[in-house]
C-alpha cells in the first residue's frame, strides 16, 4: 500500500473516470455493473504493464487529460487512438511506456475511437465498493467519490508488480473502430413482439449513435421498428448489449452504466465479443447490426479471446 | 393452484444469459417463486454464474459464456427450476415510518386531487397496505413495492423532477418506493422516510431485498426530524 500519490491530474479531459472489469454480484439490489465500455482495451492495457486484466484503470473519453506522475512508473494506453505526449515528445499508444518521477503525459488529438484505457503497473489503488473500483457516474459510487476526475485528483498506485505481455500486433488494427462498427445481434426473448418487417429493418438499416448517449445507453438515430400492438412488459433484467424499444420506435443500446431492470421489449442483444465495437462509438458514429446465432457468436468470443492471448 | 405448479420457461438471451420466466403477473406467489428459485442458483456458488436477478416474473442468469457451455448451463439452471420450491422463511416485516404531505411530500395535493379524496385519506390508504418488494432496478437499493391502493394509483409525473432527495416516498401507479439516494425522478413524492434504506458503511448496505414486506407509519414532522437526527 502506497500512500504518496502516484498521478496527478492536471487536466480531466471530457470525461475521465476510474474503471475495471465491473460490479458483479449485486444487480438483484439494484447494483449496475458498470466497469469500462471497452474491456478488451482495458485488459491489453493492465497486460502491457503487467497487470492482472481486472485491474482499475483510467477511462478517458473523447477528449484526454493531462497527468502528471510523482513516481517512476510503468503505463500503458490502449483503445482510441490520440497523439500521445510525454513531456512534449511524442509517444505510442500499445505500447510499455516507462515515465519518470515528474514527467506529464498529455493526450492531444484524438485520431479514431471513443474510448482510451490507461494502465498503470500496480493498478489504481482505490477502495473498492461491492469488489470492484469501477466509476458508475449515475449511483456517485466506485472510482473517486463516485464522480469523474477533477483537476487535481491525486491517484494512488499500488505495489503488484508482474510481467509485461505485449499483445499480437494485429490485434491493435483490428479492433480500431473508423467512425462506426458493424456489430452483431442475437435477436431478443421479445423478438416476435415486433412487426415482421421491424427485424429486417433493424438489420438492413444504417443507424447512428444520437447527441443523448452516455455510458448508461446509446439513442440510435435512424428507422425506428415498432412492436405489434401496446403489450406491456414486466420489468426484468438488463444488460451491457441489449437493444431495447421503447414506444416511439427508436433504438436504444444499453450500455456498462446501464439499470439493472427495465420494462421496454428488447428487439435484440449485442454479442459479448462486439461489446467492445460499441464502446468505442461517440455521438454521430454509424452502427450496423448484423443476425447472428448462438453458435456464431461464441465462435467469435473465442477467436477474440485466442487474439488477446497471443503474444506479439 | 398449488404453488408448485407454476409454469415457467428457460430462454437463453443473447449470448451470456438465461432467462426463467413464469407467467406474467404481479402477485406474491409469482414473487416467492422468482426469490426462491434466484436465491437457489445464487446458493449453488456456480463458477460459472456471473450474477442472479430476479424480477416480478423472471430470473435471469448472468453466465460466463467462456466458461460453460450453452447446453450444460441450461440444462443446470433448469435442473434446479425443476426441483419442487423450498418455502424460504418469510422475513418479518419491516415498518417504516414516513412525514408525508408539506415540504417532504410535494404531490401529496395532486395524489388527492387525482383521487378525489383528502389528503388525510391518501396518506390512510398509502398506509394502511403491507407491500411487497417486487424487483430493486433504477438505482442501487430503489425497491419496487406493490400493490398500490388504485385510488390512489397516480401515473408518474408527465415531466421528471431533476432532483429527488433521498428518502423519498414516491408512487408510480400501483407501485410505491422510497428514494435511496438523491436523484433524478418521475415518481409522485407524498412524503419522505427519516430511515435509511441504504446505508454503504454497513457490509449490507441495503435494508430491502426482493421478497421482503414492508409497511408504511406516518409520522409528525417532529418525529421525523427527532429519527432523522437519531439516525446520524
Amino acid at each position: 500500500m502506497t500512500t504518496q500519490a502516484s498521478l496527478i491530474i492536471e487536466d480531466p479531459g471530457l470525461l475521465t473516470t476510474v474503471q475495471d472489469l465491473g460490479r458483479w454480484g449485486a444487480q438483484h439490489y439494484g447494483v449496475s455493473v458498470s466497469g469500462a465500455m471497452d474491456r478488451v482495451s482495458l485488459r491489453l492495457a493492465n497486460r502491457l504493464v503487467g497487470n492482472p486484466e481486472e485491474f482499475a484503470g483510467l477511462e478517458i473519453t473523447m477528449s484526454g487529460p493531462k497527468i502528471r506522475f510523482n513516481k517512476n512508473s510503468q503505463v500503458a494506453v490502449s483503445g482510441a487512438e490520440f497523439i500521445l505526449r510525454l513531456d512534449g515528445y511524442l509517444v505510442s499508444s500499445d505500447t510499455l511506456l516507462t515515465v519518470e518521477s515528474g514527467q506529464i503525459l498529455s493526450f492531444g488529438e484524438r485520431l479514431n475511437g471513443a474510448r482510451a484505457y490507461l494502465a498503470v503497473a500496480g493498478g489504481l489503488d482505490i477502495e473498492p465498493v461491492m469488489g470492484s473500483r469501477s466509476t458508475h457516474l449515475p449511483s456517485k459510487r466506485g472510482g473517486i467519490s463516485g464522480r469523474s476526475l477533477r483537476r487535481g485528483d491525486e491517484l494512488c498506485v499500488g505495489d503488484f508488480r508482474g510481467e509485461s505481455v505485449r499483445p499480437c500486433s494485429t490485434l491493435k488494427w483490428g479492433r480500431r473502430t473508423f467512425g462506426g462498427a458493424k456489430v452483431r445481434v442475437i435477436f431478443g426473448l421479445q423478438a416476435n413482439w415486433f412487426l415482421p418487417e421491424a427485424l429486417d429493418t433493424l438489420c438492413a438499416e444504417t443507424y447512428r449513435v444520437g447527441t443523448a448517449s452516455d455510458r448508461m445507453g446509446y439513442r440510435m438515430v435512424g428507422a425506428p421498428v415498432h412492436t405489434c400492438g401496446s403489450k406491456e412488459l414486466l420489468s426484468q433484467a438488463v444488460s451491457f448489449g441489449a437493444v431495447q424499444v421503447p414506444p416511439s420506435g427508436e433504438l436504444i443500446v444499453s450500455m456498462a452504466d446501464c439499470q439493472t431492470t427495465g420494462g421496454y421489449p428488447r428487439i435484440a442483444t449485442v454479442i459479448t465479443a462486439d461489446l467492445y465495437l460499441l464502446g468505442q462509438l461517440g455521438p454521430g458514429d454509424w452502427v450496423e447490426f448484423l443476425p447472428c446465432d448462438r453458435a456464431m457468436a461464441r465462435k467469435a468470443l473465442c477467436e477474440l479471446e485466442d487474439l488477446i492471448a497471443v503474444r506479439g | 393452484m398449488k404453488a408448485d405448479e407454476v409454469k415457467w420457461n428457460i430462454h437463453q438471451e443473447g449470448d451470456s444469459a438465461l432467462v426463467i420466466s413464469f407467467p406474467e403477473s404481479i402477485d406474491p406467489i409469482t414473487s416467492a417463486h422468482c426469490v426462491a428459485l434466484a436465491c437457489k442458483i445464487r446458493g449453488c456458488r456456480l463458477p460459472w454464474v456471473r450474477d442472479v436477478v430476479e424480477a416480478y416474473a423472471s430470473v435471469t442468469v448472468y453466465i460466463d459464456p467462456l466458461a460453460v457451455d450453452d447446453s450444460t448451463a441450461v440444462e443446470v439452471v433448469r435442473s434446479m427450476a425443476s426441483l419442487p420450491v423450498t418455502k424460504s422463511e418469510e422475513p418479518r416485516p419491516l415498518r417504516l415510518p414516513v412525514c408525508y404531505g408539506g415540504k417532504y411530500g410535494p404531490d401529496l395535493l395532486e395524489v388527492s386531487r387525482y383521487a378525489q379524496c383528502s389528503e388525510h385519506d391518501v396518506i390512510r390508504r398509502h398506509s394502511s397496505v403491507m407491500y411487497r418488494v417486487y424487483m430493486l432496478g433504477f438505482l442501487p437499493g430503489f425497491a419496487y413495492l406493490g400493490k398500490v391502493d388504485q385510488v390512489i394509483a397516480i401515473p408518474r409525473r408527465k415531466s421528471p423532477r431533476l432532483v429527488v432527495r433521498a428518502g423519498s416516498v414516491g408512487i408510480a401507479g400501483q407501485q410505491t418506493g422510497v428514494y435511496p439516494s438523491q436523484s433524478p425522478g418521475g415518481w409522485q413524492i407524498i412524503g419522505r422516510c427519516p430511515v435509511r434504506v441504504i446505508d454503504w458503511s454497513k457490509e449490507k448496505p441495503f435494508l430491502l431485498g426482493v421478497g421482503a414486506t414492508v409497511s408504511f407509519d406516518p409520522i409528525s414532522e417532529d418525529e421525523y426530524q427527532q429519527l432523522q437526527e437519531g439516525a446520524t
